[in-house]
């Protein structure tokens, strides 16, 4: 058997068409690999691609897709004249928005924070515990919240209640206004540890000398911060951020579902329990086909536009 | 490298004085880990603790009045337990299955002298950007006979085209090509390659997708509630997520048996710390490979 890398300097000097069987002839293990998950993503993951043809139809699960008329785009007209898809349009878009301007910047003065600790191994067990809420599954984090929270039996309005702060519990988690600021909130007491990680990782990559320097300079740490240090990380945070601007139309239905209640419904209502409530549990599968196209056609756009910026802007780009 | 000599640095040059800013500094990391340790410690205190301290409020971090009842109607009930093993062995089938289905897409896809390889990868990623939806899925679940199966819990999920593209990125930076190139010498073939010099080079890489898809399907029930009916086929946090949903308004839905017990408070805290255990136990150990993984997922992706 011949080297690959003599085949690769022949291609170089003398660039030749060659047939497809050839390729595969050469390198039939390597495609055979690649027959097992291919199958598995064409089984599994884009068989359910034609199904997407139900939110041009008035799909009757009994009578099949056979059965079932097309009708155009009459359902998107209907949902978009559907109050409640209005509202969980509402409430996706704007939680969606607020977590992302909420929990981005955490994670980046977190890591600045850490970063300036002198004690190392301080550091490390600091970290360890910061990262703790990112492997804990959203029913135990809402059941630990709950817990915490609750206005009759949680342990922050039994603390105030008990030393005179307050006469009452507060609803952290049961009215909605209150439950829109604890939801925000619980995302970046989750999320702003494990985000750490990547702006640590473009910290670690300035170069130590610059610090020297300024050292001499006689700079202190605000100045270091300031000139050295979010320099260096710059980069990192705009391809964060623009990454995270494309997924402002998705929802996650554990986080909803797990902080689902009765009173706050009205804010709890985003189009993941929409879809799920329609769909599945109401039977009416073409309206929830038609609000899932819409969702992942729109996040495919805006992920697609988010990569076309960060590539204008030097960035890396994510596709 | 050059975050050692900075650290060096400043121990050469500042270590004798603690500024005021650095007290602040330390002050704000150690609240920010207590609101992450606290609650369970609270948690832990109150699933210890008598029902009569616990419906009388006084149960801050300590506990009161111990006894390990609730723990024992968990165990007596049983449910909780079975739910316990069924979830171990379905994550680690899933954590299994993945990892070879990884494996399979991310090798060939790391060598640049495959033909097309560029279309498989659009092929591949493109369902990460462009999902179906749930209704198309749960459809095409049930035309394929999987509803209410264990696998309808592993196999739509088992290909991670994030964790694939981790893995080729590792492939392709962390394994020289000289290595391959003399095997394929020696007459080796592809199959050889991957399993004796490949994949014991990337034991790292393994290690923290494993994990990733590990941690994944413990922690993930939405599938469970969508794809899933009879009891016996529901994952821990799905059966945590029915027991506890009504937690607001304080209704349980263990058994009986285990309602005289305790209270449905010291029962709640008993059920979530039954399933908060086994993963702050491992977590600790497994923490510094998920680390890796992140790093080396942040070069793309």
């Amino acid at each position: 058997m011949a080297s690959k890398a003599k085949k690769g300097q022949i291609m170089a000097v003398q660039p030749r068409k060659r047939g497809i069987g050839y390729y595969i002839q050469k390198d039939w293990q390597l495609y055979l690999m690649l027959l097992i998950p291919l199958v598995v993503v064409l089984v599994f993951k884009y068989a359910a691609y034609p199904g997407l043809r139900m939110a041009f139809m008035n799909y009757k699960p009994a009578k099949g897709y056979a059965g079932s008329e097309w009708v155009g785009f009459e359902i998107f007209q209907k949902i978009f004249k559907d109050k409640d898809f209005i509202r969980a349009l509402r409430n996706s878009l704007i939680f969606n928005f607020v977590d992302l301007i909420v929990s981005f910047p955490v994670p980046i003065v977190l890591a600045i924070l850490l970063n300036e600790l002198r004690f190392p191994r301080f550091k490390k067990v600091s970290q360890t515990i910061l990262y703790l809420p990112h492997f804990l599954s959203w029913v135990i984090v809402a059941n630990v919240m709950y817990t915490m929270f609750k206005p009759d039996t949680g342990l922050v309005n039994n603390i105030l209640v008990n030393n005179g702060i307050i006469s009452e519990g507060i609803p952290f988690l049961t009215e909605k206004w209150h439950w829109a600021v604890s939801y925000t909130l619980i995302n970046v007491w989750q999320t702003m540890g494990w985000g750490t990680i990547i702006y640590l990782a473009a910290i670690t990559g300035i170069n130590g000398e610059l610090y020297e320097a300024a050292n001499i300079d006689g700079a202190n740490r605000w100045q270091k911060i300031l000139h050295i240090t979010w320099p260096g990380i710059k980069g990192t945070t705009v391809t964060l951020l623009i990454m995270n601007l494309g997924k402002v139309m998705g929802s996650n239905f554990e986080r909803l579902d797990s902080f689902d209640n009765v009173q706050v419904r009205e804010f709890q209502y985003q189009l993941a329990i929409y879809i799920y409530e329609k769909g599945l549990a109401g039977n009416n599968f073409s309206k929830a086909t038609a609000v899932g196209l819409f969702q992942s056609l729109v996040g495919l756009i805006l992920v697609l536009a988010a990569d076309w910026f960060a590539k204008r802007l030097g960035e890396d780009g994510l596709i | 490298m050059a975050k050692k000599e900075k650290e060096n640095q400043e121990r050469v040059t500042g270590v004798n004085h603690i500024k005021i800013s650095d007290i602040i500094i330390v002050a704000v990391i150690v609240l920010l880990c207590l609101t992450c340790i606290l609650p369970f410690i609270h948690l832990a205190a109150k699933s210890i603790s008598s029902t009569a301290a616990v419906s009388g409020k006084s149960v801050y971090l300590l506990p009161k009045g111990i006894n390990f009842e609730a723990y024992s109607a968990i165990f007596k009930d049983g449910q909780l337990v079975y739910s316990m093993g069924y979830t171990v062995v379905l994550t680690a089938i899933f954590t299994i299955l993945g990892m070879i289905v990884t494996t399979l897409a991310a090798y060939p896809l790391s060598k640049r002298y495959l033909k097309g390889r560029n279309i498989f990868s659009l092929i591949f990623m493109f369902t990460m950007y462009f999902g179906a939806g749930l209704i198309p899925e749960y459809l095409l679940m049930k035309s394929l006979n999987l509803l209410d199966t264990m696998w309808v819990l592993i196999l739509p999920l088992m290909f991670s085209p994030y964790n694939m593209l981790i893995m080729k990125t590792f492939l392709q930076s962390s394994i020289p090509d000289s290595l391959e190139e003399s095997a394929f010498l020696d007459g080796a073939t592809h199959f050889q390659i991957l399993w004796k010099i490949v994949l014991p080079l990337s034991k790292p890489i393994i290690a923290t997708l494993s994990l990733f898809y590990a941690v994944g399907r413990w922690n993930a029930y939405a599938d469970a509630k969508y794809y899933i009916t009879t009891k016996s086929l529901q994952p821990i946090q799905y059966l945590l997520s029915n027991m506890v949903s009504n937690s607001s308004n304080d209704a349980m839905a263990l058994s009986e048996g285990a309602q005289f017990v305790s209270t449905p408070e010291v029962l709640q805290a008993a059920m979530v710390m039954f399933a908060t255990i086994p993963i702050i136990c491992v977590y600790p150990f497994v923490q510094k490979y998920f680390v890796k993984g992140v790093m080396i997922g942040a070069v793309k992706g």
